[in-house]
């Protein structure tokens, strides 16, 4: 290796570190802070990273039965399960539609949605809470509600799902078609089998949005703390006034909600990089 | 001018299908027998006497149902489709409460009701022509597909029906006729002084449009520009910065000689991986005037005020940009590792051999190469990045409130969060469906313009 060479690398590892410094940083904090003793130190914002003494106390907090945050915690792990599933069928049943069949007015409903996506959710909100509403999903009934949300437009996000199909030779299904195989047949024992890799991108991103949902957990679910996900609690914790006793908390609560999903995606890293890789390419 | 050519050529092709469509149902109704006659009033008539009993009894109940729609409930709504109501509630001289008209309602409503008129001239039409067909057929001497064989085919040639149907009826209720219903609401007073069941709302026509265009005191425009050019320069940094950046740290790891590769991703994709909930909002509060960066200075004497991070309007505009680096650096960089693979080695052997130092070969060869591949990409971020809610949200709301700008909207406010902010905060409803139709034209706008402009789709073989 020539002088030159070693020289640019290490260059390059002293900014690989000072780059994972930066983004590991917040993860490190939030873990520490976690920990500080609320009894002790006050369960503001300090100024030292590391606390004088550690303890559960904020953990404790939020198992104890002063705050329901193991109901919410329930409430996003339902609606988290139930959004997946039924977004993933949901995709994979469009995308092959799309991807495979020629019918008429295939095209329209292309550009149709194609358009509608380009309407910013937030826009609806109002309309969709009233909708929501009558049909009895607010308030109490504020998860099967979001699950609904969540679930029924879904379709839309056929894009990468059906561009993975696409890549799919058409030859397979003709040879099965030959065989004797219908549509269904060919989706259920062919095209599912083969697009594992992509069924658990779909997945895995179904999987993670709702615990990030504040907005429309918190307009649905208004004012009936039962129905509260963790998104709007970790948010309140943060915003109301009073945070200044809530933050060590709300790190515990952080902490508690990115375990389970950081180490999910960890596992399945490997499908979401092809899922998005994939994506960017065919846009 | 080929791409206009192309259109018009399409949209003529639609219009002789639709003709064509239309003569066939005339056709239906003149040459067909009395089956097909009597199945323009009675749906599914035609089919049920020839013993095609799923299909005849599917039509029937979509009459009945589209027919209670427009009857069974919606006639009242409709009715007041005009006024949008004209008897509020209120208290009556014994205290008890009387419900008056509800606009909200008869908005909504009536907008059911006129989809569900077309939706009953679209199946009145349909099964007028596949009855006529039918009778063609069996005219024919061929026989007709039984009740059993269009179950079957339900599963095998018309499976896009089966799959679709559910996704279809989703989008429609919670998609379609809510965004409809917003775009009525651009045009009515709907606000927190005009909330049913309380008061009414009434249609005003293109008033908010053009408070939202007026300069004038009372008028939105200084706000809704200042807002526009913000998001725009947002998505621009944004989508660019992350872009490049994120290539460079790809191309760092994916140096030659640098060990623990998988190492450096896997710290990099943790920023994916854990929910921006918990990371955005954590750094949000570090750069609070309390927060921890700002009290760790203070505390070692390094400076003697707080560093308005969040509530001087171009600290914090900065700062917003930087930290989204920090979501968006893994993200590219996670993309542009695939495809950097992709790139021929033999390429960067001959530019070696020829005497290209490593710069001029990322400027000739590596550059172009992604962005012809990631044009469609940086498209959708772009336009993503115009509606990156969570980001402005979840790191300071939009902060800071300034003089200069009404309607509640903040500094860094992007139009998708002062449309939150305006909606949940103020109450008006009509002016946050304005925005939303404006941030609509903003991303199609830009959306058809730079479409048209990628190089992948202006030459989809050119790399190949």
């Amino acid at each position: 290796m020539s002088r030159k060479r070693k020289i640019g690398n290490f260059f390059a590892y002293v900014l690989l570190v000072i780059i994972s410094v930066i983004w590991l940083f917040p993860f490190v904090g939030l873990v520490l802070q976690s920990f500080r003793s609320y009894n002790t130190e006050f369960g503001g914002m300090v100024g030292y990273l590391v606390p004088k003494h550690f303890s559960l106390d904020s953990y404790i907090y939020l198992f104890s039965g002063e705050c329901k945050f193991v109901r919410w915690y329930l409430n996003t792990l339902i609606i988290a399960l139930f959004v997946t599933a039924g977004q993933t069928v949901v995709v994979v049943c469009v995308s092959y539609a799309l991807s495979r069949m020629r019918f008429v007015g295939r095209t329209f409903l292309m550009k149709t949605w194609l358009i509608l996506g380009m309407f910013p959710g937030f826009l609806t909100m109002i309309c969709l809470y009233f909708l929501l509403k009558l049909l009895g999903l607010t308030q109490a009934g504020a998860v099967p509600g979001l699950i609904l949300i969540g679930v029924a437009s879904s379709g839309m996000g056929y894009y990468v799902c059906k561009g993975y199909f696409d890549t799919i030779p058409k030859s397979l299904d003709e040879a099965a078609r030959i065989d004797g195989a219908t549509r269904a047949q060919i989706l259920i024992s062919m095209i599912v089998p083969l697009s594992k890799p992509i069924i658990i991108y779909t997945a895995l991103v179904a999987f993670m949005a709702p615990w990030c949902d504040y907005v429309f957990a918190s307009y649905v679910a208004f004012g009936h703390s039962n129905s509260y996900n963790v998104a709007v609690s970790l948010q309140n914790w943060v915003w109301t006034n009073d945070y200044q006793g809530f933050f060590t908390r709300f790190c515990a609560g952080g902490i508690l909600v990115a375990i389970p999903v950081t180490i999910l995606f960890m596992c399945l890293q490997k499908y979401y990089v092809e899922g998005v890789t994939g994506g960017a390419v065919k846009g | 001018m080929d791409k206009f050519k192309k259109n018009v050529e399409a949209f003529k092709e639609v219009c002789r299908s639709l003709a064509a469509t239309f003569r066939f149902t005339g056709e239906a109704i003149a040459k067909g027998s009395w089956k097909v006659k009597a199945s323009a009033v009675i749906f599914g008539f035609g089919h049920i006497l020839r013993k095609q009993f799923l299909r005849g009894f599917a039509f029937l109940a979509g009459e009945a149902a589209l027919l209670w729609v427009v009857f069974g409930f919606g006639w009242q709504y409709i009715s007041k489709f005009a006024s949008l109501g004209d008897s509020s509630g209120g208290y009556n001289p014994d205290g008890t409460i009387s419900y008056g008209d509800n606009s909200f309602f008869i908005l909504l409503y009536g907008i059911l009701v006129i989809i569900a008129i077309v939706g009953f001239f679209i199946l009145w039409g349909m099964n007028l022509r596949d009855s006529y067909r039918c009778e063609k057929r069996l005219a024919e001497g061929r026989k007709l597909p039984t009740s059993k064989e269009d179950w079957h085919s339900l599963f095998d040639k018309n499976f896009a029906q089966t799959l679709l149907t559910i996704p279809v009826i989703g989008i429609f209720v919670f998609t379609v006729l809510p965004i409809l219903f917003m775009i009525c609401i651009a045009f009515t007073n709907y606000d927190k002084d005009h909330t049913p069941p309380a008061a009414l709302f009434d249609w005003v026509g293109f008033e908010n449009f053009r408070k939202i265009f007026d300069f004038g005191g009372a008028g939105l425009g200084s706000t809704f520009f200042k807002v526009l050019g913000w998001t725009l320069c947002w998505a621009f940094f944004a989508t660019f910065l992350n872009y490049f950046l994120g290539m460079g740290v790809a191309i760092l790891i994916n140096r030659n000689g640098i060990k623990f590769k998988k190492f450096w991703r896997t710290i990099l994709v943790m920023t994916i991986a854990v929910p921006q909930i918990v990371s955005l909002l954590y750094i949000g509060k570090l750069f609070a005037t309390d927060g921890l960066i700002n009290l760790f200075l203070m505390n070692h004497g390094i400076i003697d005020r707080a560093i308005p991070f969040w509530t001087d309007a171009n600290y914090a505009r900065v700062l917003i940009i930087l930290i989204n680096l920090w979501v968006g650096i893994p993200y590219m960089m996670l993309i542009a590792t695939g495809l950097l693979m992709n790139i021929p080695a033999d390429l960067y052997e001959s530019a070696r051999i020829d005497g290209a130092n490593s710069f001029q070969m990322f400027r000739k060869i590596t550059l172009p190469y992604m962005l012809f591949v990631t044009g469609p990409f940086l498209l959708t971020s772009f336009t993503g990045n115009l509606n990156n809610f969570n980001v402005i949200y979840l790191l300071n709301k939009g902060q800071p409130k300034s003089m200069s700008l009404s309607d509640g909207a903040g500094a860094t406010d992007l139009l998708v969060t002062w449309l939150y902010t305006v909606t949940v905060t103020n109450n008006d409803y009509k002016i946050a469906a304005v925005i939303g139709i404006m941030i609509f034209i903003v991303t199609a706008v830009i959306a058809l313009v730079v479409y048209g402009m990628l190089p992948s789709v202006k030459d989809e073989e050119g790399f190949q």
